[in-house]
C-alpha cells in the first residue's frame, strides 16, 4: 500500500514534468490553445509511475521543514496553492448558513479552551512551520508542512513552535534525531497514523476529545472499525474523507445528517464523506421484512446510531469531564500531576494535572441520542451567555423529525468547568503557553492570565473571572462496528431503552398511551371477572342442562 | 319437527375460522409483544411473524368477502332485533335457572341474533379498524414525509392498539360461550366436523335428503 501510494503521487508528478519536457521538444510548439481544454471526468488514479527515493531534488540534506517543502513544491507545483485554502492551513471556517466565524483560530473548546494565543504549543498540530504568534506568514507556501500528513516513515515528529514555561519545555526533551532526507524520500498517501497524530490526539492526549478517534484506530481489529480493519478493508481515512485539490469531505463544521443522494451515478465519485455515499440509500439487502423495515429507518436514523453502539472502544478512553477549577494546586512550587485511571489496553491516564485540573474518563460509551440537522451553532468569544443558565452549550444544535434535514444522531457529551468571565458572561482566551510568568502552564495564576489572553486581542474583559459548567457535543461517526454488533431492536423500541425520551416519535415498544393501556387492560380484566362470575352463578345455580346456544 | 345433524360450515368456512383463529392469536402475541407487554420473543421475530401473519389474515379475507358473497352466505350476519332480547336475556338470567336456550337453529340461519350482530360488529368495525390501521402502519414509509405524519402515526397506533383490546375482549367472551352448553367439545365440533344438529321441518328435511344429501346424515 506504501509503494502504490508513494508511487501514484510520483506519477502525477512525473507526468507534469514530462508533459512539459514533450512540449520543449517539439518545436515549434504548436500554438496553445485560446481557451484551457474543459476538464474531463477520469477514473480513480491507478497505477505507480514514479518512485520518491529516485528523485534528484530529495538526495540533499534538508536543513529544516520549509526546505523539504520547497523541494515537493519544485514537482508538486500547484499543491501549495490548494493547501492554502484547506482549514489544516487556516484553522478559519464560516459557516455558510450561520455566517458563524469558526476554526481553531478562534474557536474556544472545553478541553484545553483556546488555541489563539498559545499558537507556539497548540499550532503543533497546524499543518505549518514556525505558527507562534499573530506575525505568522499564511501567504508562504514554503511555511506549509507536508511530511506531517505524508510522512510514510513514522519518524516524523513535531514539537511546540515556541519554548513555552521551562516547567513545560522538559516534555519536549530528548527526542530522536530527525532524518529530514529519509522522510522525504519515503513520502505516500496519508495513513491512519498520519492523520491521527492530531485527529487522536486531539483535546491534550488520546481520543481525549472525540471519543470514536484514538490511537486504537491506528492498526484496528474488525470488531473496532469494520472498515479501517487492519485485516480486512484497511482502509485510511482518505477513503471516506474523499480529497481533491487539498480539500477533503466530511467536516464538523458542515456536517450532512441526512444523505438524500446515495452513490450518485453509476462510478460516480461524489466528494462527501457519507455512508450512503458509498452504501447507498437502501444500505440493507431486502431479503426480509426485517430489512425492508431497516431500509425505512434511514430517513429517521443516522447509520452511526445503530452501527457505533459504543465509542472509546478499543482500549482507549475518552474523557468525559474536566474540571479545571481544581488546576494550578503546586507541590513546593511545582506543578505536578497524578495517574489513576488504567484504561483497556492497560496504560496509566493521568486523572489531574496541575496545568489542567481533573479529568474523568469513560470507555465503551453508550452516546446521547438526538434529532440533529447538522447544523452547530458554537458559542464563541463574542457570544454573551447567562451564568444562571447552566450548563453552557459550548455547541448546541437544533433537529427534529419534522425538518425532514434531520435524524437521530449519536454524541458523545462532554461537561467541563471552565474558565469564564464572571462579568460579562462570555467565554475567556486565557493565556496558557509562553515563556512568561503570565503563561498559566508556569505561573499558574489564571486571573492574570485571562488578563493577559484578553488583553493581547483587545477583548473586553471585566477582570472577574470565575468557572462555569459547559457541555459540548460531539457526533459520533467512527468506530463502526461489524454489522453482527449493529445494535438491535430492542436497545430502542424499549421502555427504558436508548431512545427513551426521545421527542418527536411514536416508537413501537417504547410509547404507551397510559390511558389506553390502562382503559384495554380494564376492559380484558372485567370481561374475565364477569365471566368468571357468571360461570361461577351457573355452577351453583343451573342444574338442568338443556343449553342449546351458541359460541 | 326432526333434529338431524346438518352441514352448517362447510369446507371453506371452517379453513377460513380456524386459519382466521391461528392468526389472530398470533397477531396478538406478536402485537402485544411489540407493544411492550411481554418480551417472549426477539423484536425482528415479532415484526416478521406479525407482518406476514397480517399479510395472510388479508389475503383470507379477501377470499372470505368473496366466498361470502358469491355464496350468498352474507345473509346469515345481517343483523335482526327478533329474538335479540330474548337471546340476552336467556345468558344474563335464564341460563342461571336451567332454561332452554330460546334460539332454534336453522341451517339457513346458523346464528342467533346475538352471534350475527356480535359477528357483524366485528367484521364491519373491530377488523376494518384493525387492518386499516395496520395497513396504514406498514406503508409508513410511503407518507411518513406529510406533514403530521408522526403526529398521524401516533393516533394510527392507539387505534390499532385500541382495536386490539376490543378483539381479545371479543374473544375471551366467544371462547367462554363455548363453555355454556352440555360441553366445551359439543361447541366446537361442528366448526371442526361442519355438522351440527338442526331441527328440520319435514320440507326441509326432505328437500335436504332429495337434494342435497351429502348435508344431512
Amino acid at each position: 500500500m506504501r509503494r502504490l501510494t508513494t508511487t501514484l503521487l510520483l506519477g502525477l508528478c512525473l507526468g507534469l514534468v514530462s508533459g512539459g519536457l514533450a512540449a520543449a521538444e517539439h518545436a515549434p510548439a504548436p500554438p496553445p490553445p485560446a481557451e484551457p481544454l474543459p476538464p474531463q471526468v477520469s477514473g480513480p488514479l491507478t497505477g505507480g509511475t514514479a518512485d520518491h527515493t529516485k528523485f534528484e531534488v530529495l538526495q540533499q540534506p534538508f536543513a529544516d521543514g520549509p526546505a523539504v517543502t520547497e523541494a515537493c513544491l519544485s514537482c508538486h507545483t500547484e499543491a501549495g496553492q490548494h493547501f492554502m485554502k484547506n482549514i489544516h492551513w487556516t484553522w478559519e471556517y464560516v459557516n455558510r448558513d450561520t455566517g458563524q466565524l469558526l476554526g481553531k483560530r478562534h474557536l474556544i473548546n472545553n478541553f484545553c479552551t483556546n488555541a489563539r494565543g498559545n499558537e507556539g504549543m497548540c499550532a503543533q498540530c497546524h499543518a505549518g512551520y514556525g505558527w507562534k504568534d499573530e506575525s505568522f506568514d499564511f501567504t508562504d507556501e514554503t511555511n506549509i508542512d507536508c511530511l506531517v500528513c505524508h510522512d510514510n516513515t513514522g519518524t516524523y515528529y513535531k514539537t511546540p513552535n515556541s519554548g513555552g514555561h521551562p516547567a513545560c519545555a522538559v516534555m519536549f526533551e530528548d527526542l530522536p534525531p530527525l532524518d529530514l532526507t529519509y522522510v522525504a524520500r519515503n513520502v505516500g498517501l496519508p495513513r491512519r497514523a498520519n492523520c491521527g497524530k492530531c485527529h487522536f490526539n486531539g483535546g491534550g492526549g488520546d481520543n481525549v476529545k472525540h471519543g470514536d478517534l484514538s490511537t486504537a484506530l491506528i492498526d484496528p481489529p474488525r470488531e473496532l472499525d469494520v472498515h479501517m480493519d487492519k485485516d480486512g478493508l484497511n482502509f485510511a481515512c482518505t477513503a471516506c474523507h474523499l480529497t481533491k485539490r487539498h480539500l477533503w469531505a466530511g467536516s464538523r463544521y458542515d456536517v450532512i445528517a441526512k444523505d438524500t443522494e446515495g452513490t450518485g451515478k453509476p462510478g460516480e465519485r461524489r466528494d462527501v464523506a457519507t455512508c450512503e455515499s458509498c452504501h447507498g440509500l437502501s444500505p440493507h439487502p431486502v431479503n426480509s421484512v426485517a430489512n425492508f423495515k431497516l431500509n425505512d429507518h434511514i430517513a429517521s436514523i443516522a447509520c452511526q446510531t445503530c452501527h457505533i453502539p459504543e465509542f472509546a472502544r478499543g482500549g482507549v478512553a475518552t474523557m468525559v469531564e474536566w474540571d479545571w477549577r481544581t488546576a494550578g494546586k503546586t507541590r513546593d512550587g511545582e506543578g505536578y500531576h497524578e495517574h489513576g485511571y488504567i484504561q483497556g489496553n492497560g496504560e496509566d491516564r493521568y486523572v489531574y494535572k496541575s496545568i489542567k485540573g481533573n479529568f474523568t474518563y469513560g470507555e465503551d460509551l453508550v452516546p446521547e441520542y438526538a434529532w440533529f440537522d447538522g447544523q452547530m451553532r458554537y458559542t464563541t468569544i463574542h457570544t454573551r451567555f447567562d451564568l444562571d443558565a447552566q450548563p453552557i452549550e459550548i455547541n448546541s444544535f437544533t433537529g427534529s423529525r419534522h425538518d425532514l434535514d434531520s435524524r437521530i444522531w449519536p454524541f458523545k457529551r462532554m461537561r467541563t468547568w471552565m474558565p469564564v468571565d464572571e462579568g460579562n458572561g462570555t467565554l475567556v482566551y486565557a493565556h496558557l503557553w509562553g515563556e512568561d510568568e503570565a503563561a498559566y502552564w508556569g505561573g499558574y495564576d489564571m486571573g492574570v492570565a485571562i488578563e493577559k489572553g484578553m488583553k493581547d486581542f483587545g477583548l473586553d474583559y471585566s477582570g472577574d473571572y470565575g468557572y462555569a459548567e459547559t457541555i459540548s457535543w460531539w457526533p459520533i461517526t467512527h468506530m463502526v462496528a461489524p454489522k453482527e454488533q449493529a445494535l438491535a431492536c430492542r436497545d430502542c423500541h424499549a421502555a427504558d431503552g436508548r431512545l427513551d425520551g426521545l421527542g418527536d416519535i411514536y416508537l413501537p415498544g417504547r410509547d404507551h398511551s397510559r390511558w389506553l393501556d390502562n382503559v384495554g387492560l380494564l376492559a380484558v380484566l372485567a370481561t374475565l371477572i364477569t365471566i368468571l362470575g357468571h360461570a361461577l352463578i351457573r355452577r351453583f345455580t343451573n342444574r338442568g342442562d338443556s343449553h342449546d346456544g351458541h359460541a | 319437527m326432526a333434529t338431524r345433524e346438518v352441514l352448517i360450515f362447510g369446507r371453506f368456512e371452517r379453513f377460513w375460522h380456524w386459519g382466521q383463529m391461528v392468526l389472530i392469536v398470533l397477531l396478538m402475541f406478536t402485537g402485544f409483544g411489540l407493544h411492550g407487554f411481554h418480551n417472549l420473543l426477539d423484536f425482528r421475530v415479532a415484526v416478521t411473524l406479525h407482518t406476514f401473519s397480517a399479510f395472510a389474515l388479508l389475503i383470507l379475507w379477501l377470499f372470505s368477502v368473496f366466498w361470502l358473497f358469491t355464496t350468498e352466505t352474507w345473509r346469515h350476519f345481517l343483523p335482526t332485533g327478533r329474538g335479540l332480547w330474548r337471546v340476552l336475556r336467556f345468558y344474563s338470567y335464564g341460563i342461571f335457572k336451567g332454561e332452554r336456550h330460546p334460539y332454534r337453529k336453522a341451517y339457513w340461519r346458523k346464528h342467533n341474533p346475538l352471534q350475527a350482530l356480535a359477528y357483524l360488529m366485528l367484521k364491519i368495525v373491530l377488523f376494518p379498524l384493525i387492518w386499516i390501521t395496520g395497513i396504514a402502519y406498514l406503508l409508513y414509509f410511503l407518507w411518513r414525509g406529510f406533514p403530521f405524519s408522526s403526529e398521524i402515526l401516533e393516533w394510527i397506533a392507539l387505534i390499532h392498539t385500541g382495536a386490539a383490546f376490543a378483539i381479545l375482549v371479543f374473544a375471551l367472551i366467544h371462547i367462554y360461550m363455548l363453555t355454556t352448553g352440555h360441553s366445551f367439545w359439543e361447541h366446537v365440533r361442528p366448526m371442526v366436523t361442519g355438522f351440527d344438529k338442526v331441527e328440520l321441518t319435514p320440507e326441509e328435511e326432505a328437500y335436504l335428503e332429495k337434494d342435497q344429501p351429502a348435508m344431512i346424515r
